[in-house]
């Protein structure tokens, strides 16, 4: 087991490299150029010059790349062209924005889309099951933006004034501070260098849990709700049908058979023998709707205001900014072989006949 | 033997898979599925090859038809070495030797109609005219029991009795020498099987072909076939003509085989040799005789040596230490015994 | 027919059969129509006996078994008939009292041993499944009783087996869990429905010859559904032979083979190879089995049947036979014995 994942990181080695090769040539492949962007249309060419010198930009692109691939390895992701600060230091701003809003979403998805597969499939053909599909085909071809729009129309504004609002934008309430974990524990850290505290502090519900702030913790769960809705309603609706199908074939197996005529009680007999393996598929649409949880981000991010990864994604490749769309670029790929590690590993978890070697 | 009357030679014929496992595919092992299978086929006779799953035989068929590639070994073919042809030499060759499948559900295009099916491979030969092949596509239905009309239909119109026509129609239309019939009829129900088998016997002889009957059930085997050959775990062992098989059997695994298999006679006085076990992983075949972790008479000898595949006399072969020609002393075991 | 019943419909206690099925109708309701998939099956099973139900595919001698069960899956419905099994109808029986009866008293094994078990649970979690659902609450069954119940049904190194993952196991060896599962609470019936088409004949032949060896020892009925004339003739007390959803003709083994009456049963035997029998040509049955939807009128097996033209009988087209005991304890259902009635 250890030597497997061993050697899946190792593969993974190069294929980050590949994805970094790929960004930095086409992020510099585009048209427009990063001094105009940053500087304005009238920026003259002599300063543009200037410009380019002081970020290394004048240098031949395959030397360029060693520069950068070098400062990559020694942890060192550049300063943001548009920023002027390091790359590493918006990420532990941004990051734990996407993170937990991607945690939430998914924990919705799967949460409601198993259990209505589930009941889809036991009551195949009935007025649930058709109801149900029904729902789930509209959720799948549900704009992200327009859902977006919506929920925080009702929530945020129809049903003001009632006990069912949700703030439509933003992390916490306007002046609502949660103190860092490491500052209620006295710890001595650089809460915006890239460390893990200072990451960890920036993922409101997790820090508010650590440091016991209900009130602050019920305030940033009470934000992400609609955001983690509207991105979580596609992955629930691939969820929910992709549960129902897999259930409902595995209920006609023949081994779900000899579990009936064992004399298992019907509600065992589905859970016991149908739900472990119709999951198996389940747990590679959850680990692929992992990944296009990203594009959506970047449409959620910004209907609710949020600054997360997807908000600095598109904001960078529009400016120019090569660096940031390099440094996240290469943490969201990393990110996606450790998913894909992690569904493999719980596949051959849950179906003996895969074994990991 | 002169060679002249065998239209299907095969010797030291090997057919091995590679098992490949580990995210870099590498070969961590082999599947000896054919390990050196010496056959003849007669002209003009019908072949059983009985074995149960797993011993090679089905790959036997498709190594000789050189839809698998062989390992090792050569397969001679009215004459012509067929693994040493370049593929426009074996061209003309595969119209003379046909397939007839064990599935008769998925061995059919479903979404062919039943004229194009078996029309199909007269138009790969290069028969372009669309007169002549609907009449040899005619005929050839005709041959095994159906009409024109069920050229329009589609193979789900047909029940398995019938595909199975369609499938020998489709061997049938290029007029070959040799058909090989994988389990033709196990896939069948049991009053269909004998239309079947009453088909495949009368078109043998009306037409002349050699048929290479694989098969496990030793019943169909003795109805159909004239010669027999036995297979365990990749290797042939018992070859003999039927009625000297049938009431002769050498091989303890023959023998076993044959007791094994229920007789529809419940007054049938029988003894019942039952073997112990599962066959072996033809990926670690035992060593010595391949048969002797489940042989009921095995020797030490058994275990150690690997048995050749003798005459025992009246072109009876059997690959077994404990059988020795008529006359001959058993030497060997009694060297080893004593 | 002898009158075997009793006033109440209930048969003396006497002679009570461990199962009996009567009448037995379950259809499949479908876009394309009504299948009658098992239409007016009646038999019986005597305790400790080894009943064999023959018949081809389609025949409804699977449903039959499941219908027994009440395991058959929608759009099947057993529509109606009696299922009496030691003294109680079966089909008056709720959901739960019915679910307390499969796996211990009646068990099953079916033709794909291998895919007949769970491939993500483990040998022992399925063998003490059984146990866990069918003991007193609170007893937690014993790894050593799962190692106990693979000695019983001759699984060589049963210690390290009950570890094992079923796509470990070769296809008899499944089998042989699957008897073992069977075997667990000591029913007082198995249905085995076809358990060794799947498996290769020297495999067979050991299974076979287990489930002989359980029903001798522990006096067990067992139920053995197959195609194969074969099994019938080396396994069966007494065979039942089904065509087209009904059961055509009912004996004991030997005078089934030694005089075979319905048209259907002869053509059967004549039609397989058997070894040391060599024939000519084998007998062929002309025709299909009817289309279960649109059966004809009066005998099922009447479009195929060359007897009735021999001997110029009308009625078969027209009016469905009874079953006849044309012989003592030997009936048909056919009307060409109609005068042999006793």
């Amino acid at each position: 087991m250890a030597g497997y994942l061993l050697r899946r990181l190792t593969l993974a080695i190069p294929v980050l490299l590949g994805i970094l090769f790929v960004t930095f040539s086409l992020a510099r492949l585009l048209p427009g150029d990063p001094c105009h962007s940053a500087l304005g249309e009238k920026a003259t060419p002599e300063i543009c010059a200037a410009f380019n010198e002081r970020y290394g930009l004048n240098d031949p692109i395959p030397e360029q790349f060693r520069i950068y691939l070098r400062d990559v390895l020694r942890g060192d992701l550049g300063n943001s062209i548009k920023f002027g600060r390091p790359v590493t230091e918006l990420m532990v701003e941004r990051l734990p924005v996407t993170l937990e809003l991607s945690f939430f979403a998914m924990t919705f998805a799967v949460l409601i889309g198993i259990p209505l597969g589930i009941v889809s499939a036991y009551y195949h053909n009935s007025a649930i099951d058709v109801g149900t599909m029904i729902w789930a085909n509209i959720g799948v071809s549900m704009p992200v933006f327009w859902l977006g729009l919506m929920l925080s129309y009702l929530f945020g504004v129809a049903l003001k004034d009632t006990p069912f609002w949700l703030p439509p934008t933003g992390r916490l309430t306007a002046g609502r501070i949660i103190e860092p974990f490491y500052q209620a524990w006295g710890l001595d850290v650089d809460g915006s260098a890239l460390t893990l505290p200072g990451f960890i502090a920036n993922i409101n519900t997790l820090n508010a849990l650590l440091v016991r702030d209900w009130a602050g913790f019920w305030d940033a769960l009470k934000h992400m709700i609609l955001p983690a809705m509207a991105l979580g309603t596609i992955p629930l609706s691939i969820i929910a049908r992709m549960t129902r199908s897999s259930l409902l074939e595995v209920l006609g197996l023949n081994y779900v058979r000899t579990a009936r005529a064992k004399g298992v009680h019907e509600l065992s007999v589905v859970v016991r023998h149908g739900l472990r393996n119709a999951l198996l598929p389940v747990v590679t649409i959850i680990g692929l709707s992992l990944g296009s949880l990203m594009s959506g981000a970047v449409l959620t991010e910004t209907v609710f205001g949020l600054s997360g990864v997807g908000r600095i994604l598109y904001d960078s490749i529009t400016g120019r900014d090569y660096t940031v769309v390099q440094g996240f670029t290469l943490v969201i790929a990393v990110m996606f072989v450790f998913i894909n590690l992690i569904v493999d590993t719980l596949y051959a978890y849950l179906d003996p006949r895969i074994r990991l070697e | 033997m002169s060679t002249t009357d065998n239209l299907v030679e095969i010797r030291g014929l090997k057919v091995h898979f590679p098992v490949r496992a580990g995210i870099l595919k590498r070969t961590v092992g082999v599947v000896k599925a054919v390990d050196g299978v010496d056959l003849d086929i007669r002209r003009g006779e019908i072949l059983g090859l009985v074995g149960e799953s797993g011993c090679g035989k089905t790959t036997v068929g498709r190594a000789i038809l050189r839809l698998i590639p062989a390992t090792a070994g050569t397969v001679r073919f009215d004459g012509k070495d067929l693994f040493s042809l370049k593929p426009s030499e074996l061209k003309p060759l595969r119209r003379e030797m046909q397939l007839v499948f064990q599935d008769p559900y998925s061995s059919l295009d479903p979404r062919s109609k039943v004229g194009d099916i078996v029309g199909e491979g007269l138009r790969v030969h290069g028969v372009t005219d669309r007169q002549e092949r609907h009449e040899r596509v005619r005929k050839a239905l005709e041959m095994v029991g159906l009409q024109e009309e069920h050229m329009r239909r589609f193979p789900h119109e047909f029940s398995g009795g019938q595909r199975q026509r369609i499938g020998i129609a489709r061997a049938l239309v290029l007029n070959p020498k040799f058909i090989v019939c994988d389990e033709p009829v196990s896939a069948l129900d049991v009053s269909i099987q004998s239309q079947v088998l009453n088909l495949l016997k009368d078109l043998q002889q009306e037409l002349d072909l050699t048929l290479l009957f694989i098969a496990h059930d030793m019943s169909v085997v003795e109805h159909l076939c004239d010669r027999v050959a036995v297979m365990y775990l990749g290797k042939i062992v018992e070859v003999a003509e039927r009625d000297e098989l049938f009431r002769n059997p050498q091989h303890p695994y023959t023998r076993a085989l044959m007791s094994a298999i229920p007789v529809a006679d419940p007054r049938a006085k029988r003894e019942r040799i039952i073997l112990q076990g599962d066959p072996p992983s033809p990926l670690r075949p035992p060593s010595g005789c391949r048969f002797h972790t489940r042989c009921p008479e095995a020797t030490e000898l058994c275990a150690q040596r690997e048995p050749a595949l003798i005459d025992l006399g009246r072109a009876h072969l059997c690959a077994c230490h404990l059988r020795q020609p008529e006359g001959q002393v058993a030497e060997s075991v009694a060297r080893v015994g004593g | 027919m002898a009158d075997r019943t009793g006033d109440n419909g209930k048969p003396p206690a006497e002679e009570l059969p461990l199962l009996q099925v009567k009448d037995l109708k379950t259809y499949f309701f479908t876009r394309r129509g009504i299948v009658k998939a098992v239409d007016g099956v009646s038999l019986t099973v005597r305790r400790g006996e080894i009943r064999g139900v023959v018949g081809e595919s389609g025949c409804g001698k699977s449903m039959t078994a499941m219908s027994i069960l009440q395991l058959v899956d929608k759009p099947g419905r057993i529509v109606s008939g009696e299922v009496w099994f030691k003294g109680e109808n079966l089909l008056a029986r709720s959901r739960r009292e019915m679910t307390a009866i499969r796996g211990k008293q009646i068990a099953v094994i079916f033709q794909e041993p291998k895919s007949s078990l769970n491939p993500v649970l483990k040998v022992s979690t399925q063998l003490l499944e059984v146990l866990k659902v069918h003991q007193d609450v609170g007893r937690l069954p014993r790894t050593e009783e799962a190692v106990k119940m693979l000695k019983e049904v001759g699984i060589p190194d049963p210690e390290r087996r009950i570890h094992n993952y079923p796509h470990e196991l070769s296809g008899g060896m499944a089998q042989r869990v699957m008897i073992a599962m069977g075997m667990a609470c000591a029913p007082d019936l198995l249905i085995a429905d076809e358990p060794t088409t799947a498996l290769d004949v020297t495999i067979q032949a050991q299974v076979l010859d287990l489930i002989r060896t359980l029903r001798n020892e522990r006096g067990m009925a067992v139920m053995l559904i197959t195609h194969a004339m074969g099994v019938v003739a080396e396994m069966a007390d007494v065979v039942t032979v089904m065509y087209a959803g009904t059961a055509v003709e009912e004996a004991p083994t030997l005078n089934l083979f030694d005089e075979p009456l319905h048209p259907y049963t002869r053509g059967l035997i004549a039609s397989i190879p058997v070894m040391g029998q060599r024939k000519e040509r084998l007998e062929v049955i002309p025709g299909r089995v009817p289309n279960l939807i649109d059966m004809p009128p009066g005998c099922r097996f009447a479009p195929r049947c060359r007897a009735r033209v021999e001997h110029g009988l009308e009625k078969c087209t027209v009016e469905e036979p009874p079953m006849i005991e044309a012989r003592p304890g030997h009936l048909v259902r056919c009307w060409l014995y109609e005068g042999d009635q006793r």
